[in-house]
């Protein structure tokens, strides 16, 4: 074999395998447990559109007055609605810094036959629109005349 | 040169998608109530707690639900817009007073101009739960026959509502 | 007055852009040195004014000016001041202010360095990143103008996002994006080539260094995200493969394949289609990065606000600029000679397996990352890619890249006996194995494979590199401290980075094996232990900041009844934003970190409370500082400035440029 012809079988032998390595690894990665997350309503959930014992994750508002805390003070019950169906959710840990009753959240976790999700993660969304009025009584209290401004469009 | 436009192949694969996913707003979640009746409710009036607004008072004319309260920047932001709109007679505004005290929400009106032909006093926001409410401020437009048809969510600005909002109504209105 | 400055001053930037874009590249195509001349004063003169402009934004940050948008929108009273100059680059608008203000930064340190360049050459890469100016100017003055009044004015401004209120935040846009637009220079040098048809070893040889500081910047300021992740979070984690991680990981990816590519290049004269090719996705995989940061298509802890118009500015540029250097590419590289022969054993297959493992990881990220966005185009409904994934596909890709580590460097160019390479390996082989058993079985008495594996692949690329510089050494044929002193910077800034691998991947190893996390409720008094060490809980107390109210917690750390530190974790609640903020206090040492977070206030004074023991994660931050000594070191190497004044005379055509008989200096 001429030198050329040698380098040009060994650039296509390195790109056949580096290919065929990267198309099998990205295939087996989808595969892991928690790589692909489907995002599923309460009301899909309750239609039983949700798999049971996989994770997928569940978006919606906590219900107002629903979060219930267990003695050990860090499990805790609410309820999520999309305001078409509610699912009851459990989650152990400590929650984000905007988890609020009546806020927008994601989860986590996998439903149960009970009918019960167990969230593994809880994220709050940074929904720029809201802010709960309990917070903003007690900045005016503290001495903001004006009614505070929400922040829009940020990181 | 057929390896060599396999970049620019792959790339122009990859901008159709980008544009595609442009138009997506990957956290809008689809509203289930648009094209059904609004929920019914029935709440005192913010000004006269002896009376009520239901559902029923929504029907037999196009109209607009705006959440507010006075803690809220966002309805703030879009107060003026409101005022001109209740100036132009074109639509009537109903106010849904979203986790408000009573005092505070009729001084901020003082303060600021009141839009609204009449507003409900939401006090713990369960009405606003049932609407589907994510947080103030949202409007809504329900039609005649009092299915909601449309919801904006965030402040309202002068291009929604002569963009989307009052063609809308009009269309409504004709029809 | 001052922000009109400013946009006036923008909008020169635009008019100098636009001469610095064409008519250097006009006159390079008809031959008019006069036209060409234009460059240089146009792109000093851009830089001086968007400086003005950028002056001019920060001044209205410093005095409180909230009749401008901006600043009323990122800024308050009380926000401290060196928040508000970091505020100037805390929202979109404004960073996209620092984006053009370090794309003409980097534009004029080519005017100053580049002297000794062809002058058409040096014409054409000016100009283009002249073209690439025109581009992001446009688009702050047509879309997102940082200088946009708002009447009345408001007495108070709504406050910086609390987030970004953190030192780290303060110089990571900065680092990060020098490091991102510094790509462009290796971009405009790629393009001017192509346009030039000159692609060789010396235009490899100038490429060199403006890729390593770059790639220094990138390196940087990535580090710095994760740090900032890191404290500022609450999570205790440091890298979340979060779309905006990956959007800054990828150009960093495809920037280190670069690197060792211009390596072959210049040395050998080969893969020259390649490394050009590099250099066009390098750059175009930033500008992907700050489509997906400002359009909104995906959804991540960072991004910005959603907006379309936006977004179809930026996807058009993107088009443009990506598109068509492609095409470009495509009609000019299959007249690119192939350069030299080398065997399958050698120092130049050695880099392009390197090359190819990098690009596959980006392109396996950049997949992870567009996935969802694929899905949903197409109606397959709403998913996310989690951590898993990108773990599961990258790791694996970097084990042989490691490997490559110690190999590439021993190995001979053109080519190399196997023989040779594993008589010189063998002890660095034994050395990293028996380490990789030993530490897991010794330290800490526990016995993983993943251990295992990463401390024997941490060794070998430590050895390795130490053993390659010894090789050097050894070459010389001179008393050591002489051979030492002999050798270039570049190989000892190779080393360093390599050096910084190994410390890296030690620590990964190490912090993800070997972190305790609990998760507790904690009353005042009560006391946990972890990881041998006893965390005593006294209670919250009022704080006040200069824009925040704050609970303080107290924790006492002791180890055997010794003290060891006093942690302060702090529960934040900013006043004009409102939003609750958890800011982490951390006690750092170079083999371990202790680490609180406050959860939630819960009954009766207790709290819900985080705490971990993190073993060597201070090693995840000074392994990428090493990499990046290692790049200044390359990048300040001698032969570079050199060459400079000795007018490359590699380049055969260049009948303007006087002949250089100096043999190429600094030969390794």
């Amino acid at each position: 074999m001429t030198p050329k012809r040698k380098r040009k079988l060994t650039l296509i032998v390195l790109l056949v395998l580096s290919v065929g390595t990267a198309t099998a690894l990205a295939l087996y990665a989808f595969q892991q447990t928690g790589s692909l997350l489907y995002f599923y309503r309460p009301s899909q959930v309750y239609a039983g559109e949700a798999p049971q014992g996989r994770m997928f994750r569940i978006g919606g508002l906590v219900v107002d007055g629903s979060v219930k805390r267990e003695a050990d003070g860090l499990t805790v019950r609410f309820e999520l609605t999309d305001n078409a169906a509610t699912i009851p959710l459990v989650y152990t840990g400590l929650l984000p810094d905007l988890f609020r009753e009546g806020q927008g959240i994601v989860a986590h976790g996998r439903l149960g036959e009970d009918g019960l999700f167990r969230a593994e993660e809880v994220l709050a969304k940074h929904d720029e629109n809201y802010m709960p009025p309990e917070v903003t009584e007690s900045l005016k209290a503290a001495g903001n005349k004006h009614p505070a401004y929400v922040p829009q469009g940020k990181p | 040169m057929i390896r060599y436009l396999l970049p620019a192949t792959v790339f122009v694969v990859l901008v159709v998608f980008l544009a595609v996913g442009l138009n997506r707003d990957p956290t809008r979640v689809p509203s289930p109530l648009i094209d059904k009746p609004a929920p019914t409710f029935a709440l005192p009036l913010l000004k006269n707690p002896d009376q009520t607004l239901t559902h029923r008072d929504l029907q037999g004319e196009v109209s607009l639900i705006n959440v507010w309260a006075s803690w809220c920047g966002g309805c703030y932001e879009e107060h003026p817009i409101l005022v001109a709109l209740a100036r132009s007679h074109q639509v009537p505004i109903y106010g849904l007073n979203y986790k408000d005290q009573r005092a505070k929400a009729m001084e901020w009106l003082e303060e600021y101009g009141d839009p609204y032909a009449a507003i409900a006093f939401d006090e713990n926001g369960r009405v606003a739960i049932d609407w589907g409410v994510y947080g103030a401020p949202e409007t809504f437009v329900v039609d005649r026959q009092g299915i909601i048809r449309y919801k904006h969510i965030g402040p309202l600005t002068a291009e929604v509502v002569q963009d989307t909002i009052l063609p809308l109504v009009s269309r409504l209105q004709d029809g | 007055m001052i922000p009109e400055i400013g946009q006036f001053a923008l909008s020169i930037a635009l008019c100098l852009a636009l001469l610095q874009g064409v008519m250097p590249l006009a006159g390079a195509q008809l031959g008019r040195s006069d036209w060409m001349a234009v460059a240089q004063p146009a792109a000093r003169g851009q830089f001086l004014f968007v400086v003005i402009a950028f002056g001019c934004l920060t001044y209205a940050f410093i005095v409180h000016d909230f009749t401008v948008l901006y600043v009323w929108q990122n800024s308050n009273t009380a926000l401290p001041l060196h928040y508000r100059i970091s505020a100037v680059w805390g929202g979109h608008e404004g960073s996209l202010l620092l984006w053009a203000l370090v794309l003409t930064a980097w534009t004029f340190a080519v005017t100053l360095f580049s002297r000794s360049l062809p002058a058409e050459f040096r014409a054409r890469v000016i100009a283009v990143m002249g073209l690439v100016s025109i581009g992001m100017l446009l688009f702050m003055l047509a879309t997102s103008n940082p200088f946009e009044r708002v009447f009345p004015a408001p007495a108070e401004g709504r406050d910086l996002n609390p987030l970004l209120q953190d030192p780290g935040l303060v110089v990571h846009p900065p680092m990060l994006y020098m490091g991102y637009v510094g790509m462009s220079v290796a971009f405009a040098f790629a393009i001017a080539a192509l346009l030039g048809g000159h692609l060789d070893a010396a235009w490899a040889r100038w490429s060199r260094p403006w890729v390593t500081a770059a790639w220094v910047f990138l390196t940087i300021g990535i580090m710095l995200g994760s740090w900032w992740a890191y404290h500022e979070l609450g999570w205790g984690g440091w890298w979340f493969w979060d779309p905006v991680e990956n959007a800054s990981f990828m150009p960093w990816l495809v920037g280190t394949a670069l690197i060792h590519s211009l390596a072959v290049t210049e040395k050998r004269g080969a893969f020259k289609n390649w490394t050009v090719l590099l250099a066009i996705l390098a750059f175009s995989l930033s500008l992907l990065g700050t489509f997906l940061v400002r359009s909104g298509v995906l959804v991540s802890v960072h991004a910005f606000a959603n907006d379309p118009a936006r977004g179809i500015y930026i996807l058009m540029f993107l088009t443009v600029v990506v598109g068509g250097s492609l095409l470009l590419y495509a009609w000019r590289a299959p007249r690119v000679g192939s350069g030299g022969t080398f065997e399958p054993i050698s120092r130049e297959t050695a880099l392009l397996v390197n090359n190819i493992l990098l690009v596959v990881a980006a392109a396996t990220i950049l997949l992870g990352t567009l996935y969802p966005l694929f899905l949903d185009a197409l109606g397959l409904g709403k998913i996310s890619v989690g951590p898993p994934y990108f773990a599961a596909v990258f790791v694996p890709l970097m084990l042989p890249l490691v490997f490559l580590i110690g190999v590439g460097p021993l190995a001979r160019w053109k080519q190399a006996r196997i023989g040779e390479l594993a008589y010189r390996l063998r002890f660095v082989l034994i050395a990293a194995i028996a380490l990789g058993m030993l530490v897991p079985l010794t330290v800490a008495g526990m016995n993983t494979i993943l251990v295992a594996v990463g401390i024997t692949l941490g060794a070998w690329a430590t050895i390795s590199a130490i053993v390659n510089l010894a090789a050097y050494v050894q070459r010389a044929h001179r008393p050591w401290p002489r051979a030492l002193a002999g050798i270039p910077r570049g190989i000892y800034g190779m080393t360093c980075a390599h050096l910084g691998i190994g410390v890296f991947i030690v620590g990964v190893t190490l912090t993800s094996a070997f972190e305790v996390e609990r998760e507790l409720r904690m009353a005042p008094g009560d006391a946990t232990e972890l990881a041998g060490f006893a965390f005593q809980f006294h209670g919250v107390r009022q704080v006040e900041g200069p824009n925040y109210m704050a609970r303080q917690g107290r924790f006492e750390v002791t180890r055997e009844g010794e003290a060891v530190a006093t942690l302060r974790p702090e529960k934040r609640i900013y006043r004009v934003q409102t939003s609750p903020m958890t800011d982490a206090a951390i006690d750092s040492s170079f083999f371990r970190d202790l680490y609180v977070a406050l959860g939630e206030p819960l009954d009766r004074g207790a709290w819900g409370v985080r705490l971990y023991y993190k073993p060597f994660v201070q090693w995840l931050w000074l392994g990428p500082l090493m990499m990046a000594l290692g790049g200044l070191l390359a990048a300040s190497d001698r032969r570079y400035r050199v060459t400079a004044r000795q007018h490359a005379g590699l380049r055969g055509d260049a009948a303007s440029v006087p002949t250089s008989t100096a043999p190429s200096p600094g030969g390794a």
